[in-house]
């Protein structure tokens, strides 16, 4: 079962429109002109750490601990990126450090 | 004139910090631009895809959406769930995005993760114009990611280097922003929260449903929670500064 490109360009317009709903509804619904209640002020200071920490999780979501090289790459890789930037803090040399390594690792 | 220094000085600052998502970016969106090819479409719709819809797991899946049923609801209800994170994402940049004027509207369009927690996290120089460093953050990211989809797309299965793993890099950047946000607070419940709760809700509803219940789970327990942690992060810094 194919779709007409008629279709497919309203799925497309679908994708954008459900996309664009979860970035601007925060903004839309507090809007600046009014006070923020403060409960929501409350989760824009709480929340970010734990959207970014829910982020680094989705990013590692497809790693298989159960088969294969059991995430040992990831693992790895992950503390060398989190050690070295709590010693060096440099941001360039975390990241780039840390993809070497892994493309390595998962060449062994 | 003293206009055009403004916006200059904001791109030389913005650049250098955008440098890892080039390099991802090109990455992923060579190969989202394969993976287009692969599956029948041409270089347009790589072009409106990377262009319009701008978020990289999603235009993966939205290819799988293009190839199946015509099933307008059950896109968007996909679409919701796969994205729902910048909810969460929106909520912490109402008052970094404030304004911004203009560039406001493209600076929330333009929210994909990567945009996010590097505006979320950048430490401006106070003689660099906000506005004009987040728009190039997200303006840099945003091209990187068309560019890399359009050259996936026209080279199609020319493209034979062995970049496998390259894609850790988004993992590294978002591992780093972790530590940097660690290293800024004093109070890390929510860091740790985020963190625990996802993957457990990984392990519970596995890799493609877990970021609903993770997001209710995080919000349910720091609004419980809301009264302790408030009290704790008064007195962490009300302590720090003694």
């Amino acid at each position: 079962m194919t779709m007409t490109v008629a279709q497919q360009i309203f799925i497309i317009a679908v994708v954008v429109l459900g996309t664009m709903a979860t970035r601007f509804l925060p903004f839309l619904l507090f809007p600046p002109g009014r006070p923020t209640p403060e409960y929501v002020r409350y989760l824009g200071r709480v929340l970010p750490a734990a959207a970014i920490g829910l982020l680094v999780v989705y990013s590692l979501k497809d790693v298989n601990v159960l088969s294969g090289s059991r995430g040992l790459p990831e693992l790895i890789a992950v503390a060398v990126v989190v050690w070295l930037h709590l010693w060096k803090k440099n941001m360039f040399l975390s990241i780039a450090a840390g993809t070497i390594l892994y493309m390595v690792l998962i060449r062994l | 004139m003293r206009d055009k220094t403004v916006v200059l000085q904001a791109f030389r600052a913005a650049f250098p910090v955008t440098v890892p998502i080039l390099a991802g970016f090109m990455f992923l969106g060579i190969a989202y631009g394969v993976f287009m090819n692969v599956s029948g479409f041409g270089t347009g719709w790589a072009f409106l895809m990377s262009l319009l819809i701008f978020a990289g797991s999603m235009e993966f899946v939205a290819v799988g959406l293009l190839l199946g049923p015509f099933n307008p609801l059950g896109a968007l209800l996909l679409t919701l769930m796969v994205n729902a994170r910048h909810l969460f994402y929106g909520i912490s940049m109402l008052e970094k995005y404030k304004g911004t004027g203009w560039k406001k509207p493209y600076l929330i369009f333009g929210m994909c993760d990567e945009s996010f927690s590097i505006n979320y996290s950048a430490r401006i120089p106070s003689h660099i114009d906000r506005g004009w460093y987040q728009f190039f953050v997200t303006l840099l990211n945003h091209s990187y990611w068309v560019a890399g989809a359009m050259i996936g797309s026209v080279l199609g299965s020319f493209v034979a280097f062995d970049l496998q793993g390259l894609e850790f890099v988004m993992t590294a950047l978002f591992v780093v922003i972790f530590v940097e946000q660690w290293m800024k607070e004093k109070v890390h419940d929510s860091a740790l929260l985020g963190i625990g709760i996802s993957v457990l809700s990984l392990i519970v509803f596995g890799a493609d449903k877990f970021i609903v219940p993770a997001m209710i789970a995080i919000l349910a327990v720091l609004t419980l929670t809301r009264k302790a942690l408030e009290r704790k992060t008064a007195e962490a810094e009300g302590g720090g500064r003694v």
